[in-house]
């Protein structure tokens, strides 16, 4: 293009980190939404809210919604869904269980203890794999609705669950594998780290690797993607490959924390974590999230579960709550839409 | 309609094939799954199902979806028998209450999509939420056992029991309003190009309020037989089916995107779901096997629908010239 | 009736505009000193638009020029700031959707507006299932009404299908039809030959005649000039908001009506003949795909644009997509710089320097939502991978500084902006940007200019000549016959998926590729 000088090259302008957080309207409305609870809950029970106590009960309940929350949030920024997170979890937490409750005996050395957990939760892993692998592999390769897949791989990888076990429970746990529920490290719970480790993995593959620009570029169309030369089958399949690994985290938390594997544990977080996800900024249609926004959005939840637990409230109303929190924070986003679209206009108007 | 009516009845035609290779196997097989005791007990146990799939079946038409349902019926379901256990009545109240109560609930729904400019799928989750925490709020949890005589007796037209009768007269009036009224069509076209629904004229606020009021609606009737069959209203008893109804009505051919889906097929979706149940307990299978088994149906299933519209799509591709 | 006379622009413009009633006929609408705003943006601004009764008007101008904000105002979806709008011998300050619909008007959309998944007969008749919602539908009324529409057109559709099945150009009958049944006196296609082949508008021009002759009158929203000039009868041109001028198309020329539209003139010269003869960039022997071409044989040299052209439907995108390994071909061979390539899948093509600019920039070319960087980098993404797996974020912003910024030179003040903000041209710039960031040596741009205003067509010729000049071979196929007669060196000409001829662009003239094309 020699015929083209270059007259005055208009250099990208890059956003400092404080423009960052708050040009995303997501993340201001959502530190307004947790700054507000924090002051009507402690102004409530001021003593018992800002404590040591209830951060670190809160720090306790987060990491299992949070790593879930995560694993829907990959699939729904890839404009898919996967509603076999929970089934997943169980599966793997079952496979793991009953490796490690079959295989040690009170006298087991340490040496072999520590050897069958590492084979267990090794083959926790694998489950969790193969399940994301083959709901990957359909939804890419066969082109089938992820809501439709994973509605089957969910009943399915249940079924297998309640068919293993009877619908019973797997239990009795060595102590390594409880301390990663509940044990602390430097006074940070170790299901926190995990969970902290899992978000900053998770932020790091979606902002800056070739997997994750690839998978919100799907999220919004598949087809230009894959005629811009980008594999989108497989990386379709590292979706639900991810997503899959991250369930099996969360398995593990869920195992130390319950003391025991079941088919059906947390059941009812499945719909919450697309709740808590599309709290967050994650549009639900693919394309657009922020793992940032995600962990307000989870420390908002866990602020109203808290508050209302040290109110004295069920925990029922608590998710009504969440519920309703959820059609405020839609609402304030249409308002919010409405307003920057009539401050364009005007703007384009000069 | 005739190139319609052949395009449904190739996946029916599908489906019947199988359920009917399916019935004949197990009857060979397991000589009670012939009995008419055991199927009308088929029938029974799925006319809950049955009903709660006739509104969900109408929402995805429109294009939309609805979690809510199991909710709206557990809620309906508990509000009503109160009502009836407090200020009696029959069963024409009962009725009434049911349709308007989780009719109301639906419109909510709709007023929500509509006015928020959301995701049925986001909306109806809040909702679901909302409801169904609220209830075990209120209730804290609390069963009803002192449900009226009139209520739990047993009742049967010309020997088909009650619920297999309220699900067969929603299932034709279901299918009459989608095939042969007018807002039913709207409601087709409605999923099949919302935009050009617009301009045509259709109020889609009102039909989004018909739809999801609609699938409300099914929803308290169903909480309300489902009532009527146990005798009792556990608050959490229905909670968890919604997906269970969703694999039914997508077995039965009802498009996701909108559109596509018919009453027949859902029938035959929700046929072939029991019949699989049924068969594999009377062959002694465990009953801890079936979610395996129906899970691996819905994907055989849904698989098989992608794949060959894929093939078809290639070769018209290959035509197109 | 003095408004194109009246018309300073078109003056201005060096034209002589005619009264507009020359042929004796009423007006069946007249629009007059329309303005309209948004916010503070002028739409238009003192517009005049009459359409007789029965005629076959054509609405032309750039992207933004106003074409649709005056429809929108003709059907009641907008209101006018000033300006009057004559029906029946009385004036509106502005009309009603309903009120425009009453006195005949019909919009037929760009997309069509029908229902994929009804019947032909149901789509025909939607408005009456709005009208009566809960009311029993009426199978024999409904085909009776569809069928007495096509009888008034001539045409037969399958009453029974689905639209759904139906191709694009029946699909435009059923819409046709639908606007019919609601008896309408006043047709309005917005862009209706977008996707049509040159037999399909054929028999599209033969109904509208149809339309005319029940004294319909039909009015075109278009910016494709050759449409213009075989169609209509009268068109009115405008530009920025305001009018240009009413023109009888039997007074001016293509180039004149081009001319009016962009409001300058363009001087197209032919390329300068090709004569080096370096290794092929790219080579194909007997490629054949089984329904859609067969036996293609084509060499393109660094440096040299080769032109296809040929009908939608000849095979020429089928071809461009097997080059670039996303449709692979039966039998034949491929060869790039004279090594025998298997092409099995986009990536491998990419890697071989072959790169594909998509005639569907908005649902292939581009990823509309999401931002101009990506967009950018999505071709290359593993080229930019450093350490640990992660994407070199120096590299990143370099490459997107250098296409972007400096290369394309985007109108935009930042890459983070999501692609669908920007202009057509600009969008069209985004796209090569990502295709010159793989360095490719063979560049397929296939119809690079569509839905590009004539004014940023100049832009991408300038930079296709510019990237032929660094060495690339270029392959650009389009079915403007214009386009690819002075952007190339060698013209195929592709018929039923055979490359039917080769034409020399000094040899040959508009007319005869025209007529090759069309054999």
């Amino acid at each position: 293009m020699q015929s083209k000088t270059i007259s005055s090259p208009v250099g990208a302008r890059r956003a400092t980190f404080t423009e960052w957080i708050g040009r995303d309207p997501t993340v201001t409305m959502l530190c307004a939404f947790i700054l507000a609870a924090a002051l009507v809950f402690g102004a409530l029970t001021p003593t018992r809210f800002f404590s040591g106590e209830t951060f670190r009960a809160m720090a306790f309940e987060m990491p299992e919604l949070g790593i879930l929350a995560l694993a829907m949030m990959v699939p729904l920024m890839s404009g898919g869904l996967n509603l076999a997170i929970i089934a997943t979890s169980n599966l793997s937490g079952l496979v793991t269980a009953a490796i490690v409750t079959s295989l040690i005996h009170p006298s087991s050395s340490p040496m072999a203890v520590a050897g069958v957990i590492a084979l267990a939760l090794l083959a926790g892993m694998a489950t969790s794999l193969l399940i994301g692998f083959i709901t990957g592999y359909i939804v890419a390769f066969l082109g089938v609705h992820p809501i439709l897949v994973t509605l089957g791989t969910m009943t399915a990888v249940k079924g297998i669950s309640v068919y293993v076990t009877n619908g019973g429970v797997i239990g009795g746990f060595p102590a390594a594998i409880l301390w990663m529920g509940n044990g602390t490290l430097l006074g940070v719970p170790v299901s926190m780290i995990l969970f902290i480790f899992c978000a900053v993995v998770i932020a790091l593959i979606m902002t800056h690797t070739p997997f994750g620009v690839a998978v919100r570029l799907i999220g919004s169309n598949e087809k230009a993607t894959r005629y811009s030369g980008v594999a989108t089958n497989w990386m379709l399949v590292g979706v639900y490959v991810l997503s899959s690994l991250l369930c099996w985290m969360a398995s593990i938390i869920m195992m130390a924390r319950f003391n025991s594997a079941r088919a059906g544990y947390a059941e009812s977080y499945l719909l919450i974590t697309i709740l808590a996800a599309v709290l967050g900024g994650v549009d639900p249609n693919g394309g657009f999230g922020r793992v940032l926004g995600l962990f307000l959005s989870l420390i908002l939840l866990q602020e109203i579960s808290t508050g209302f637990n040290l109110l004295g409230f069920s925990p029922h109303l608590t998710e009504a709550i969440w519920g309703a929190t959820m059609l405020f924070a839609i609402f304030i986003a249409l308002l919010r839409n409405q307003w920057s679209l009539r401050l364009w206009r005007s703007k384009t108007a000069q | 309609m005739r190139k319609q009516v052949r395009l449904v009845f190739r996946h029916d035609g599908q489906l019947a094939l199988i359920i009917a290779a399916m019935a004949i196997i197990f009857s060979i097989v397991s000589p009670a799954f012939r009995s008419t005791g055991n199927l009308v007990s088929l029938l029974e146990n799925y006319s809950v199902m049955a009903i709660m799939a006739a509104g969900l079946l109408v929402v995805l038409i429109s294009g939309g979806i609805d979690i809510s349902f199991a909710a709206i019926a557990a809620v309906t379901q508990y509000v009503v028998a109160l009502i009836l256990i407090n200020a009696g009545g029959n069963w024409l109240v009962a009725f009434a209450l049911a349709a308007a109560f989780g009719g109301l609930l639906g419109v909510v729904n709709a007023l929500l999509i509509y006015y928020l400019r959301a995701l049925s799928v986001i909306v109806t989750i809040s909702t679901m939420t909302c409801y169904f925490a609220l209830l075990m709020f209120v209730t804290e949890g609390k069963s009803l056992f002192n449900l009226p005589d009139w209520f739990t007796d047993d009742l049967t037209f010309w020997s088909i029991p009650f619920p297999v009768l309220v699900a067969a007269i929603v299932l034709i009036i279901t299918a009459f309003i989608l095939s042969r009224l007018s807002i039913g069509r709207q409601v087709y076209g409605l999923g099949g190009n919302p935009e050009a629904a617009k301009r045509m004229g259709s109020n889609v606020l009102g039909l989004q309020c018909f739809v999801y009021g609609y699938s409300g609606l099914m929803a308290g009737i169903a909480g309300l037989v489902q009532a009527h069959r146990v005798e009792e209203v556990v608050p959490n008893a229905l909670i968890g089916r919604e997906l269970d109804v969703l694999a039914a009505v997508v077995l039965g051919g009802a498009s996701l995107t909108g559109g596509i889906g018919s009453v027949s097929g859902t029938i035959l979706g929700i046929v072939l779901l029991a019949i699989l149940q049924n068969g594999l307990t009377l062959l002694g299978v465990s009953s801890y096997a079936f979610g395996f088994v129906t899970g691996v149906v819905i994907l055989l299933s849904v698989s098989a629908t992608a794949y060959t519209a894929k093939r078809q799509a290639r070769s018209s591709a290959r035509h197109a010239v | 009736m003095t408004e194109a006379t009246n018309s300073p622009r078109g003056q201005e413009a060096g034209s002589s505009p005619v009264p507009s009633a020359s042929n004796g006929a009423a007006p069946f609408v007249e629009m007059r000193g329309i303005s309209k705003r948004f916010g503070g943006v002028r739409a238009l601004t003192d517009v005049n638009f009459t359409i007789l009764a029965g005629e076959i008007h054509c609405l032309a101008g750039e992207n933004g020029c106003g074409k649709s904000t005056l429809i929108k105002i003709l059907s009641g979806v907008h209101v006018p700031n000033e300006g009057e709008i004559i029906l029946e011998g009385k004036s509106y300050s502005h009309l009603s959707p309903a009120a425009s619909q009453r006195f005949g008007v019909q919009i037929i959309y760009q997309d069509l507006s029908l229902f994929p998944n009804l019947s032909v007969a149901e789509n025909i008749a939607f408005r009456h299932q709005v009208e009566t919602p809960f009311r029993l539908t009426r199978q024999q009324a409904m085909r009776k009404q569809a069928e007495a529409v096509m009888e008034r057109l001539k045409i037969s559709l399958p009453l029974d299908e689905l639209v759904g099945s139906l191709p694009i150009a029946t699909r435009q009958l059923v819409a046709i039809c639908r606007a019919l049944s609601a008896q309408a006196r006043l047709v309005v296609m917005d862009e209706p030959t977008a996707s049509l082949t040159h037999q399909e508008v054929d028999a599209l021009l033969a109904t509208i005649h149809g339309l005319k002759s029940h004294g319909i009158a039909t009015v075109f929203v278009s910016h494709r000039l050759d449409e213009v000039m075989t169609i209509a009868e009268r068109v009115t041109v405008l530009r920025d908001g305001s009018n240009v001028g009413t023109y009888r198309v039997r007074d001016i020329d293509r180039r004149r009506l081009g001319e009016l539209i962009t409001g300058q003139v363009f001087e197209s010269s032919l390329k300068a003949p090709f004569l080096t003869e370096a290794t092929p960039a790219l080579e194909v022997r007997g490629l054949t795909r089984q329904g859609q071409y067969a036996g293609v044989d084509l060499v393109v040299r660094p440096g040299e644009v080769l032109g296809i052209t040929g009908r939608l439907g000849s095979g020429r995108t089928e071809l461009a997509l097997s080059l670039f390994g996303m449709n692979p071909p039966d039998a034949g061979e491929i060869r790039v710089n004279d090594k025998v390539v298997r092409l099995r899948n986009n990536r491998e093509a990419i890697r071989h320097g072959i790169a594909y600019v998509s005639e569907d920039r908005l649902s292939l070319g581009l990823v509309m939502p999401q931002s101009i960087a990506d967009n950018t980098v999505v071709s290359v993404l593993d080229r930019l991978t450093g350490a640990l797996g992660l994407i070199d974020a120096v590299r990143r912003n370099q490459t997107i500084d250098h296409w972007i910024f400096q290369e394309l030179r985007v109108k935009t003040s930042t890459a983070d902006r999501p692609v669908q903000q920007l202009s057509g041209g600009n969008q069209q710039r985004v796209v090569l940007a990502k295709w010159l960031a793989t360095e490719p040596r063979v560049l397929i741009l296939d119809s690079p200019t569509v839905g590009v205003d004539i004014g940023a067509k100049a832009g991408i010729y300038q930079v296709i000549d510019a990237l032929a000049a660094r060495g690339l071979a270029i392959i650009l196929i389009s079915d403007e016959v214009e386009e690819v007669l002075h952007e190339s060196h060698r013209i195929l000409v592709m018929l039923s998926g055979r490359i039917a001829a080769t034409y020399d662009p000094h040899r040959v003239n508009e007319q005869e590729l025209l007529e090759a094309i069309h054999a």
